[in-house]
């Protein structure tokens, strides 16, 4: 049964695989980035001792619909002054980078879209251009506040990259490969944040930066720029920029597990552990992420934009560099390097 | 199909490049100028060569072109007043524009004549067709290149150390947080619990 229906799978014309495969990844990821502004509603409320969205629905789980429909209806104002095209363009591209990225992520041993040479490099190309999207909704509304938001994002992303870049690269010396599923092979003994667990609070701290997430959502921070670089958005653009929020989210996580929390693979690969399936254990590290995002967001006070660029440029960046110097040692001296 | 992808990506290569210099308003140079890296990453790509690719735009798109766009946002010129010395500009702009027809001239005819292999340049030492290209640059770069590789290290290091000597300037009477100290502190140090007696003030 099985082996037929790959055999007709095989048969389709080549388009029709790829158009179906991108199909079978976008479409639940934006009904999972659904499910997470609603976890995130309930988590935050838990947190804060109230009830949530509990109306929409059965235990409110169609509050995201609810609200993406709602969106939808709404007028699209374009504010006199405004430069139409990079106005528009801004929240397409947003949502366009976060979606593209997805490309290369495996979901387990073999399901990948497309299972390139230099996955790694792939990922932290594309997340280090998600800034475009904010800093043209910036410059493009004719407004201060916004302008300000994006002027923010761009310093903030860039600071940032550099220590996630260098973390990427100490995971790097341990694998010898840039392609991602060789990644999460090379952590079949130990999962990476064990040997490496200093850099796996980094690389976690620098993707709150990176998504501009609590304390690090200063290019929208409510209380002085009054939301930031989305101010003069409505409607579907505004809903754009906040899907590729979410999904950015998602896709941080997704690298983080990827990383250093060994994939698909189960925690010891013993019976119980074993029979659940590698794309159920991705998930379930990537929901593990996702609460701490919004666990953080939950707890913390935003930071102050001073000690944003201390921490991103005098903490982080020597203190990884020394991270990637004392790896590659280590790995020299016992002769660990990966051949 | 690789030969219809290679004239798309030329063609919307050329044709931002050629937006870069005619766009009236900066910004929009900017917009078009990382198109065009990202057309000249795609070129890159097709040829296999995704290392290479991968780097022009995490380098170049991701940070170079955010910081340049950064600056060029800032910007507050009269860009039709710029345009008024264009012809007095005009012959420089033509000398650089020639010497540069001349190199590349060059390099094509040198192509040509024949590859550079061919002429005993560097190969890496397992042959390039066994391994990914990321570790055929990393024997080469490591290996043949090291101390050229070094120096250009060196002269970015300079380079960097240069701009942060011209622009660091301390200024007298600003009072900055010393994070250090101020985790130092210890609670007696900073709380003092007194008895306040009624009508008498501290």
């Amino acid at each position: 049964m099985l082996e037929n229906w790959a055999h007709l799978w095989d048969q389709l014309p080549l388009i029709v695989r790829i158009v179906a495969s991108i199909l079978v990844i976008t479409v639940p990821l934006l009904i999972g980035m659904a499910m997470l502004t609603y976890f995130e509603r309930k988590v935050m409320a838990a947190m804060q001792l109230r009830q949530g969205p509990a109306l929409v629905g059965p235990w409110g789980l169609l509050q995201a619909f609810a609200d993406g429909l709602k969106l939808l209806s709404k007028e699209v104002i374009i504010p006199a002054g405004a430069n139409r095209v990079v106005f528009l363009a801004a929240p397409m591209l947003t949502f366009l980078l976060a979606l593209v990225a997805w490309a290369v992520i495996p979901f387990g041993e073999g399901l990948v879209l497309a299972d390139i040479n230099v996955g790694v490099l792939y990922l932290f190309a594309i997340s280090s251009l998600g800034v475009y999207g904010i800093i043209m909704a910036g410059w493009a509304s004719n407004s201060k506040y916004a302008f300000l938001g994006g002027l923010r994002a761009a310093a903030q992303m860039v600071s940032y990259e550099v220590s996630i870049g260098l973390v990427i690269i100490t995971v790097l010396l341990c694998v010898g490969s840039l392609n991602l599923s060789k990644i999460v092979e090379a952590q079949k003994s130990i999962w990476f944040f064990i040997p490496l667990f200093p850099m796996f609070i980094i690389f976690f701290i620098s993707a709150l930066a990176e998504t501009n997430r609590a304390p690090f959502d200063l290019p929208e921070g409510e209380s002085e720029l009054s939301g930031g670089f989305n101010v003069e958005y409505s409607s579907m653009a505004f809903a754009l920029f906040f899907l590729g929020e979410y999904i950015n989210m998602i896709l941080m996580s997704g690298m983080t597990s990827i990383l250093f929390l060994g994939g698909w693979l189960p925690p010891l690969d013993i019976a119980p552990l074993n029979w659940i399936p590698g794309p159920l254990w991705f998930i379930l590290k990537i929901c593990f992420c996702l609460f701490c995002f919004i666990w953080v967001r939950a707890t913390l006070p935003r930071y102050r934009y001073d000690q944003l660029m201390r921490l991103g440029w005098k903490v982080f960046l020597p203190f990884s560099l020394i991270w990637v110097v004392l790896t590659a040692g280590v790995l020299v001296y016992f002769d660990l390097l990966p051949k | 199909m690789v030969n219809i992808a290679f004239f798309v990506f030329a063609a919307i290569l050329l044709a931002s490049a050629v937006r870069v210099i005619t766009a009236k308003n900066p910004v929009h140079s900017v917009l078009f100028l990382i198109l065009a890296f990202f057309s000249a990453a795609a070129l890159f790509v097709l040829i296999g060569a995704e290392f290479v690719a991968m780097i022009l735009v995490i380098v170049y798109v991701g940070a170079v072109a955010v910081l340049f766009l950064f600056v060029v946002m800032m910007l507050d010129i009269n860009f039709q007043e710029l345009r008024h010395g264009f012809l007095r500009y005009m012959p420089v702009g033509l000398v650089v524009g020639g010497i540069l027809a001349v190199e590349l001239g060059f390099l094509a005819a040198t192509q040509l004549i024949g590859p550079v292999e061919a002429a005993g340049g560097p190969t890496a030492i397992p042959p390039v067709s066994e391994l990914t290209n990321t570790q055929a640059i990393g024997h080469i770069l490591y290996t043949d290149y090291v101390y050229a590789f070094q120096a250009s290290g060196l002269i970015l290091l300079v380079a960097m150390i240069g701009a942060i000597v011209l622009t660091l300037r301390s200024r007298k009477g600003v009072r900055r947080q010393e994070i250090g100290q101020q985790l130092d502190r210890k609670r007696d140090q900073v709380v003092a619990v007194r008895k306040v007696p009624t009508r008498g003030g501290v």
